[in-house]
């Protein structure tokens, strides 16, 4: 039997036996070596060869990423590891970490069970980390950490040995930290990492090896032997000696959890269904024989197997030909192919069963997020998968040939099912499309993609997608439906702080309220009783509130009116920008006795002209994306530097140095960054290493509103100025 | 001025002489036909007997625009609208808003589903209830409002009276038969025992016009039955006086048991 024949027999055998898989994630702040600790991973574990892994990136496979140096998607890999007389399978998802991506890491966070925290031991712990860190966490993800290009610390930054401690105790300190506020109650204790239990490890992905306290006590080797190492040039020797593949692997099969373990705490927490049914216990005790549980995170188009759509299961077992149920869209679709991942590649078996990661070819309609289970067994849906960055930036793509009109419109909605965090508005009238993404980045790779899929295309500036809110109170106003015998009575005022925030980080879900459950998270959200018991729509951070009593046929148009409520978010009445941040009640209600004359065309345009009316009467304002910029730069360039923060409106946070160089961390409206790779470029000689982070959106100061308003309602074909109150209350 | 004139029930040919008589006076003549139908809104009739054009309006024209007020001021303005102005239409709007303008108003009746289809399906028009309209479904808009208005008119034993809604812009006219599918959805909604299989029910078509059809029975047989072309109204009876039973047996083929009370 071949090399190759086996390892695919051991892949096939393992993932039968949940205690023997892990299925884990790398995160980091980009740079800090994700990309080259997992192609080593796999070298080490015989999945590539030697000489390929820390030359070539493989798992940025894609010619852009290698062209730019970033990894773009989350890939998976599997392999095999031994460990104490025992095979293990490891089932890895190499995350992007650029801020712009944000949604994939999410995505691949509900997939894992486990994830090594990769910090570059020169940096230090960054404003990314802490993102995915409170991505996994809240996924229920255990972490463990890696601490990376040691061998920098000793040879380029020549620090002594009790600094090297020092700098290794920060690190470790300042992640516990983290874990210690963003982890789940039950384990801002047992998930700290611990040098002692080998928790941590410390080592050169670049140079393949690694250390932890375990590996140290098997071995004998010490601190300062590997300071020796680095420091005589020795590590390809340290590489032998203590492979990093070895020491991270081992760490992984023996602190992060199985799936069999992971899933009786993370299924009540990512499932909302009745775990006591039997769909429920079967997930909890991750058995293959129950009913067919899986959630889509990742969906791809592959140039020859057509879709191929990467899952967890979490219940049952999937097989080739099965019929399947998409319970998001209540569709049914059938399966052509599964596999498992062995190295980069994907191996189709005839099933795959609970606990593992799996790739379905040839299932239409699938889409990351998607819930998937036997058509005759149906099941409740997985909690959506949260996106906690959301799109700032705007193009407009056109055809440059007329003949591939049809193909852009199939590849753009290809690139929208692939990555959940890009936006795609279809015009087909004018052929005129629009992308939105998290980035200036992020949108020339998606143009990037556009062209690889062979169609050539036009791009326009980027524009800045901005929100529309209000400052003050106003109401009740009076909107009338279009036959005059409706009317409602609304009030707005701006959503309270601490309410705005519970909905940006989860607490409270968006949509709309069904039973009285949510009223308590609402007051402790800081919300008045009163209000808590009333709200009937969360929408796009806003609130819709029934302060009415006892109004008949309310009931029968409560739907139409929140149709109202969120067509009215959805185009703001200054620019037709997204309304947030606002309090919306409805105070009272005047309805017609027969039904043919409230329907939507009623209801619709009266709430709608209600809540304009009291937006414009209430201090509207418009927002503008932020992003915060951190910036490393040689001291002799630090002024050039920050003078190309304050030329676009930018702010200094905060600024610290190091030897000779100096981290500034600043925030600066994203209207202005556009340009700025190439200008902070030239201004430095090239010596700046520099991220960004999006940041929300704050007030667009008072002197722009005007202009900006008139730029975008003229971009958008609207009169230049925005109606008053009087416009919507005849 | 604006004259508001009744077109009456099915055809042109149900105005009155009165209102024929006022249209050859008026400067500017517009119709609508959103409300209602009638059988052939060419109303080339009228166009030759007064020698007039006629200007059909939509919806949003008379809603939001209020169009015939913009002339009204000046010029001698009349609307047309099928049935009774009045009557199950949101009219009443223009004559307050021509009242707040100083623009004299004047309402010329007509003949009306309120009186005609009572009276066409020998039901006393004095045991009638609250009127009510099934809508054609929408997006999140299933009312069950005319199932418990049913429920409420029965309570005092009145009849009621189910208008079926229309969308004169697509020419989609509800009939009898969706009319009676929606109650029965209600009811499986709901499960409140008003409406089933079993209810007696009438059905009207085409009322106003030289054969009118009249039929009386249990939903299931009429749910299968084809009651030709619109407009199509519906009664759900409460109980009856033994002349209604009487009629609805002989001239709606009813049940003859429906006399002993089993409605
Ligand atoms: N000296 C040194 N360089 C490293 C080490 N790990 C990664 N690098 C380099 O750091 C850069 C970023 O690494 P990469 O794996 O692409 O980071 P990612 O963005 O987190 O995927 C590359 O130039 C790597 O060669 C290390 O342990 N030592
Ligand atoms: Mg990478």
């Amino acid at each position: 039997m071949s090399r190759r024949a086996k390892m695919i027999n051991k892949i096939k055998e393992l993932m039968n036996k949940p205690d023997y898989i892990r299925n884990i994630g790398i995160v980091a702040h980009i740079d800090h070596g994700k990309t080259t600790l997992s192609d080593n991973l796999l070298a080490g574990a015989g999945m590539i060869s030697a000489e390929l892994a820390g030359e070539q990136l493989f798992l940025d496979f894609d010619e852009q990423e290698q062209a730019r140096g970033i990894t773009i998607d989350a890939a998976n890999v599997s392999m095999v590891h031994p460990y104490n007389g025992k095979e293990y399978l490891i089932n890895l998802i190499d995350t992007p970490g650029h801020v712009d991506f944000g949604g994939d890491v999410t995505r691949a966070m509900r997939a894992v069970d486990g994830a090594v925290v990769v910090v570059c031991a020169v940096e230090g712990v960054m404003p990314q980390t802490e993102t995915v860190l409170r991505q996994a966490l809240k996924e229920h993800v255990k972490p463990v950490l890696f601490i990376n290009k040691v061998d920098r610390l000793i040879n380029e930054l020549k620090l002594k040995p009790e600094e090297l401690q020092e700098r290794f105790i920060k690190i470790i300190s300042q992640v516990n930290k983290l874990i210690k506020s963003m982890a789940p109650k039950e384990f801002k204790e047992k998930w700290q990492v611990k040098v002692e239990d080998g928790s941590v490890a410390f080592g050169s992905a670049y140079y393949n090896w690694a250390i932890n306290v375990p590996i140290m006590q098997e071995t004998g080797i010490t601190f300062k032997d590997i300071y020796q190492y680095c420091k005589e040039d020795r590590q390809k020797e340290l590489a032998q000696k203590v492979p990093l593949h070895k020491v991270l692997l081992g760490m992984v099969v023996k602190h992060l959890p199985s799936p069999s373990e992971s899933q009786a705490y993370r299924v009540p927490i990512i499932w909302q269904g009745d775990l006591e049914s039997e769909e429920g216990q079967s997930m909890l005790k991750t058995d293959p024989q129950g009913p067919l549980a899986v959630m889509i995170t990742d969906v791809r188009i592959d140039k020859h197997a057509g879709e191929v759509a990467t899952g967890r299961i979490f219940g049952g077992t999937i097989k080739k030909g099965d019929e399947i149920f998409l319970v998001g869209s209540h569709a049914t679709s059938r399966v052509q192919q599964v596999g498992v991942y062995m190295g980069p590649e994907r191996i189709n078996t005839d099933l795959v069963p609970a606990g593992n990661i799996v790739a379905i070819t040839g299932a239409k309609n699938v889409v990351a997020g998607e819930t998937i289970c036997d058509p005759e067994r149906k099941i409740e849906a997985f909690e959506s998968l949260e996106h906690i960055s959301e799109p700032v930036v705007t193009v407009a793509v056109e055809a440059k040939n007329t003949k591939d009109l049809p193909k852009l419109i199939e590849v753009l909605r290809q690139i929208a099912k692939e990555d959940p965090t890009v936006k795609v508005e279809i015009n087909e009238e004018t052929g005129e499309h629009l992308v939105s993404g998290m980035g200036e980045l992020h949108l020339e790779i998606i143009a990037y993609r556009i062209n690889e899929k062979g169609v050539e295309i036009e791009t326009s500036e980027p524009i800045v997608v901005y929100r529309e809110t209000v400052m003050d109170n106003a109401g009740p106003v009076e909107g009338k439906s279009p036959n005059k015998h409706n009317r409602f009575y609304i009030t707005i005022e701006p959503l309270e702080e601490s309410v705005f925030k519970a909905i940006q980080e989860g607490m409270i879900k968006e949509g709309r309220i069904k039973g009285k459950e949510m009223a308590n998270k609402f007051i402790k959200a800081g919300l008045s009783k009163e209000e808590a018991r009333r709200v009937w729509d969360v929408y796009e951070r806003n609130l819709f509130i029934n302060m009415t009593r006892g109004i008949q046929y309310l009931d029968e148009i409560k739907e139409l009116i929140l149709d109202g409520f969120e067509t009215a978010i959805d185009d703001g009445p200054l620019a037709k920008e997204k309304v947030m941040g606002v309090k919306v009640k409805l105070m009272d209600a005047k309805i017609h006795e027969d039904a043919v004359h409230r329907g939507p065309a009623q209801v619709l345009p009266a709430v709608r002209r209600a809540i304009y009316a009291a937006m414009m009467m209430a201090e509207p304002k418009i927002l503008e994306p932020i992003q915060k910029v951190f910036i490393n730069v040689p001291q002799e360039y630090m002024g050039n530097a920050t003078r190309e923060i304050q030329n676009r409106r930018g702010q200094i946070l905060d600024m610290s140095q190091e030897g000779d160089m100096v981290t500034v961390e600043a925030k600066v409206p994203v209207a202005e960054m556009f340009g700025f790779a190439g200008d902070i470029r030239s201004a430095t000689e090239g010596r700046c290493l520099w991220s960004t982070e999006n940041a929300g959106f704050e007030k667009l100061p008072d002197e722009l509103q005007k202009t900006i308003i008139r730029e975008i309602r003229t971009r958008k074909g609207l009169s230049p100025e925005p109606y008053g109150a009087d416009h919507y209350l005849s | 001025m604006l004259y508001i004139i009744g077109l009456g029930l099915y055809d042109e040919n149900d105005i009155s002489i009165k209102g024929m008589k006022t249209l050859k006076e008026c400067d500017r003549i517009f119709a609508e036909f959103y409300t209602a139908k009638l059988k052939d809104q060419s109303l080339s009739t009228i166009k030759e007997k007064t020698g007039k054009d006629i200007q059909i309006i939509g919806r949003k024209e008379i809603e939001e625009e209020m169009k015939p007020l913009k002339y009204a001021k000046r010029e001698d303005v009349a609307l047309l609208v099928p049935g009774d102005p009045l009557a199950a239409t949101t009219h009443s709007t223009l004559i307050l808003e021509a009242q707040r303008k100083n623009i004299k108003t004047r309402i010329i009746h007509s003949s009306s589903i309120f009186s005609a289809a009572p009276g066409l399906a020998g039901l006393q028009i004095y045991k009638f209830g609250k009127t009510t309209t099934i809508p054609f479904p929408e997006e999140n808009y299933f009312p069950h409002s005319p199932y418990l208005t049913i429920k409420n008119n029965l309570k005092y034993d009145a009849h009621t009276l189910i208008l079926l809604d229309i969308k004169a812009e697509e020419n989609k006219y509800m009939n009898a038969n969706q009319g009676l599918k929606y109650l029965l959805k209600v009811e499986e909604e709901r499960k409140e025992n008003i409406i089933s299989l079993d209810s007696l029910a009438v059905v009207l078509a085409r009322v106003g016009s030289s054969n009118p059809l009249i039929r009386a029975d249990r939903i299931k047989k009429l749910i299968v039955e084809d009651f030709g072309g619109p407009l199509h109204c519906l009664i759900i009876p409460s109980k009856l006086h033994f002349l209604e039973a009487e009629y609805l047996i002989e001239i709606g083929r009813a049940p003859p048991e429906i006399l002993e009370g089993r409605i």
